[in-house]
């Protein structure tokens, strides 16, 4: 009893020995040996093969409980509510007229997404770099960017149709509306929480204010950038969508899609739209953690924005 | 809490390429009061040349690290003269302060960078300081990989770049272990001996102000001022054996002793 009970600290003890000599003392910010990794570490081998079924195993289930619902409580003609896992690959992703108009709704949205935010990030960075810059502007401007993120974008969406019409335009708006405060937020908290010492080394050499900008500031800033492109990206996509089943003018995306397929009851169809909406949300996510761990990973530690 | 003499503060620097012996740092006089009222620095008088390691020792919060900042032009005395005659002034800090996306050597770089040497400028200095410290085969490294003491070289080196006159050292081996700290007090005094920069060291180990230093300068707190002051007759060529000698150890215990009475 007693063995058993002091093995995970030996464990913990043998993992300490494996990590590198990184100093315990160093600003926590900038290396990232906490305690979670080594646990981490510690339990290779069994506990990491039961972490990665766990999810399967309720994905599984997840399905189980959609068969039943499809088959045990649904009556044959309101099947469509919840159409069987297997009759949405069979009857919506392997038949060519729905992927001949999902594939080209998925291109369309793709466009969206990325153009919008494209738009957010150059917005706001400067936005958030011309705050970090200078007080009054930080002042002046920092109450619009919270302002921007409390109005709900359905009570501007009838206004932004009004002015720039119901087609690509006012979808990008607002993907852009949508995606823009947590850029802005983040860079400027990013900019802002650089430690004291290293300012005070930049002010001891005269640095100019661009240099300090561009070798200290913003690269000093970039982990938290990038958490909030991966935060925005998500938003974009949503954005997209809502932009669709508002402005539905000119070639549908898959917020139209989406929308007309429900309005046909085509259940299959539905359900392969929403996984491909789903998908680019991953993918979309995904790729911007990916661009951060090339950008940042190299000596920023992400595991730490993880948890 | 006495006021500060009126006489309006001053801080003057020159450039002056400088020999040994040429007075590097200045203070005359200086206090520093912080606008809670805190009087942080009171009269304080002190002389740096080139050639000299001046160890400040005091108790922790005694206004020792406030003496760099006045010198280094971060902070302003409030009254008294502040005066620098140093091209160049080197500090460094008691974190390595290392930019951690930069490997070791683009950090050595950085401040041949903002004074806006040349590109063969800087890495010559670079490859040079990294030298010097000892990190040679670790240029390539990022400050997440490198121990506290070789950070601290690293931080060391990048202030070499800049060859500087004048050296502020603001208890840098204060967070590394004994071995690790002694022997980088004992590379630290081979580069003073063959740089001979002036060097203000703060510190608040008696041991380690002796055995680095020609002058040992004993703080007290509240308001900070100096309250002894010992020449250390050692000469440049010190060994860790010094440590051990009575010579030494009679001076500790007279440096202890002057700490202790000022604290008290």
């Amino acid at each position: 009893m007693t063995t058993t009970a002091h093995s995970p600290e030996e464990t913990l003890v043998t993992a300490t020995v494996d990590t590198p000599p990184t100093a315990p003392t160093a600003d926590p910010v900038l290396t990232g040996a906490g305690t979670a990794p080594l646990v981490k570490r510690s339990g290779r081998g069994r506990k990491r093969v039961t972490d990665s079924l766990l999810p399967i195993a309720v994905f599984a289930a997840l399905i189980g409980v959609w068969y039943a619902i499809t088959y045990l409580v649904l009556d044959p003609g309101r099947r469509f509510l919840m159409p069987a896992p297997h009759t949405i690959i069979t009857d919506a992703l392997f038949d060519g007229p729905t992927m001949d108009k999902v594939l080209p709704a998925l291109g369309r949205s793709i466009v969206v997404t990325f153009t919008g935010l494209a738009i957010a990030i150059v917005i706001g960075m400067v936005w958030a770099i011309a705050m970090s810059q200078s007080r009054p502007v930080e002042r002046s401007l920092f109450p619009y960017a919270v302002a921007l993120q409390c109005i709900p974008i359905l009570a501007l969406v009838p206004l932004i149709g009004f002015w720039f019409g119901y087609d690509f335009p006012s979808r990008v708006i607002v993907c852009v509306m949508i995606s823009l405060f947590p850029i802005v937020s983040n860079t400027l908290f990013g900019i802002q929480s650089v430690d004291r010492g290293m300012h005070e080394l930049f002010t001891l050499h005269n640095a100019s204010r661009t240099t300090r900008l561009l070798k200290l500031e913003l690269p000093a800033a970039m982990p938290a950038i990038f958490a909030g492109f991966r935060i925005s990206a998500g938003l974009s996509v949503v954005g997209a969508i809502v932009g669709d089943l508002f402005f539905k003018q000119g070639d549908p995306g898959l917020g139209i899609l989406l929308d007309n397929f429900r309005a046909r009851l085509q259940g299959q169809e539905l359900f392969l739209t929403i996984i491909v909406t789903a998908a680019l949300g991953f993918a979309v996510f995904g790729l911007f953690g990916w661009l951060a761990k090339v950008a940042v990973g190299r000596w920023y530690d992400q595991s730490r924005d993880a948890g | 809490m006495s006021a500060p003499a009126p006489t309006a503060p001053s801080a003057v620097r020159s450039a002056v390429p400088k020999g040994h012996g040429d007075l590097v740092l200045r203070f005359r006089d200086v206090a520093k009061a912080f606008p809670d009222g805190t009087v942080a620095l009171e009269g304080v008088d002190l002389d740096v040349r080139r050639g000299d390691f001046v160890t400040v020792v005091g108790p922790s919060g005694c206004g020792k690290s406030t003496l760099l900042r006045i010198a280094s032009g971060l902070s302003p005395a409030t009254s008294g003269t502040s005066q620098v005659d140093a091209k160049r002034i080197g500090y460094v800090f008691q974190d390595a302060t290392l930019l951690p996306w930069r490997s070791v050597k683009k950090n050595v770089e950085l401040l041949a960078e903002l004074h806006g040497l040349s590109k063969t400028a800087t890495h010559q200095a670079a490859l040079d300081a990294i030298e010097l410290v000892g990190l040679r085969g670790h240029e390539k490294k990022l400050p997440r990989a490198l121990s506290g003491g070789m950070k601290m070289r690293a931080s060391l080196a990048r202030s070499l770049t800049l060859d500087p006159d004048l050296f502020l050292f603001d208890e840098p081996f204060g967070a590394l272990d004994e071995i690790t700290r002694e022997r980088l007090n004992d590379e630290l005094i081979r580069l003073f001996a063959s740089k001979g920069f002036g060097a203000l060291f703060i510190t608040h180990s008696v041991s380690e102000a002796v055995y680095m230093s020609t002058k040992v300068l004993v703080m007290s707190g509240r308001p900070g001022h100096i309250v002894d002051t010992f020449e250390v007759p050692f000469g440049p060529d010190r060994t860790p054996e010094l440590r051990f000698t009575p010579e030494f150890a009679e001076l500790a215990g007279k440096v202890s002793h002057a700490l202790r009475e000022g604290h008290s």
